[in-house]
């Protein structure tokens, strides 16, 4: 959590810097609105999922498009669907928008995320 | 059969298609479809072929309800001209799965309408030039471009003989969960393949059709409303000459 605050004050830093920028003006994502806020942890350790999660998605994907196998805990759309915030409005806020679930880390790691260049980063029903 | 022997074509296919939309409440087949409605957690196999049939007798000029729907289901209305292109350009270059072509015969005159989308076939020339395998057939006859793979080469544009493929030019900023696309990839007709994983019985196209000019189902189940029809009534393939064994037929070109 320390860790998580620490990311948090980076990115206010930084917001200044990013704004104008994103391709989604919203508001910012408040802290707790996601399902995943309420949880312990996602669907492995967290330590595993901060240091493999792009291993559990890569599998899954080819799994998915190749075979139709769609039930499954380890599906982008269900990341997208359990880590998406609200605004203080109660709109989702894209989970690549600056700060929030995705792009926090990957903006401080330095780590392309090419996901939503494709996918969808909000839940959209279908 | 118990049949009427007298019946024409025309008849026998509406009463198809009737039974195409009824399925969902016919009991035997309410029952599987609740069995499958849950998302699929087994791989696809063989054992089905899916497939269409389009009777351009039903297909009005004109009318674009299933490219409407396609566009729908699958985002594709959700693009929107990129700055600084042309109307003209837009119009041929942005995605179409589903294209409204019609045909002349110089002859006689006769002019018919049909949806021209990817024909599924069993040999696909766009998966045998694929260089990374992206373009590729699954198990149950879909074929499909495994958009994690595909490098934007376009050569399963150029060696497709129906022009179904689609090549997206531009960042996507509005996509659906369904179906994720994006820049620099190419795109076709999938069979609406969340549907078909997600215990779907029907395409988009299909159920916008208010003509029934479109059949869907298994090719390989003898008793699926396609499979009848075309047992029933002479079907070709576009450009049959190819010997590509296409999943979607015509009647009446």
């Amino acid at each position: 959590m320390k860790c998580k605050s620490g990311f948090s004050l980076l990115l206010v830093l930084c917001l200044g810097l990013f704004a104008g920028q994103g391709t989604v003006q919203a508001g910012e994502g408040v802290e707790g609105t996601a399902r995943a806020d309420k949880l312990d942890a996602c669907v492995a350790p967290t330590a595993t999922m901060r240091r493999s999660h792009f291993e559990l998605i890569k599998h899954q994907r080819d799994v998915t498009v190749h075979q139709g196998i769609r039930k499954t805990d380890n599906s982008l759309a269900g990341c997208v669907d359990c880590h998406v915030r609200k605004d203080a409005q109660g709109k989702q806020v894209p989970v690549n928008a600056p700060g929030e679930f995705c792009a926090g880390c990957h903006e401080y790691a330095g780590a392309s995320l090419d996901c939503f260049t494709c996918h969808a980063t909000k839940p959209t029903g279908n | 059969m118990s049949q009427p022997t007298n019946q024409n074509r025309r008849a026998f296919l509406a009463e198809v298609t009737g039974v195409a939309a009824a399925t969902v409440v016919a009991p035997g087949v309410f029952l599987q479809g609740v069995a499958n409605a849950a998302p699929r957690d087994s791989a696809v196999t063989d054992d089905v072929r899916y497939g269409m049939l389009i009777d351009t007798t039903k297909c009005a000029d004109g009318c674009s309800d299933c490219v409407s729907a396609c566009d729908k289901e699958n985002g594709l209305d959700l693009m929107e001209k990129p700055e600084g292109a042309s109307d003209e350009l837009w119009d041929m270059q942005r995605p179409r799965w589903i294209r409204q072509v019609k045909l002349r015969n110089n002859l006689t005159g006769r002019v018919t309408s049909l949806p021209m989308m990817c024909q599924h076939c069993e040999k696909p020339p766009c998966v045998d030039v694929c260089p990374t395998g992206a373009s590729f057939r699954r198990a149950d006859g879909i074929v499909m471009v495994d958009r994690h793979t595909c490098i934007g080469c376009r050569y399963c544009m150029m060696a497709c003989p129906y022009n179904a493929r689609s090549f997206i030019h531009e960042n996507v900023q509005m996509k659906t969960t369904a179906t994720p696309r994006g820049k620099g990839c190419v795109e076709s007709c999938n069979l609406c393949v969340q549907r078909r994983d997600n215990g779907g019985t029907t395409t988009a196209c299909q159920d916008a059709c208010k003509h029934g000019a479109i059949v869907f189902g298994d090719l390989k189940d003898p008793n699926s409303a396609v499979s009848q029809a075309m047992a029933k009534y002479p079907t070709v393939q576009i450009r049959g000459d190819l010997n590509l064994n296409t999943g979607v037929r015509y009647t009446d070109v």
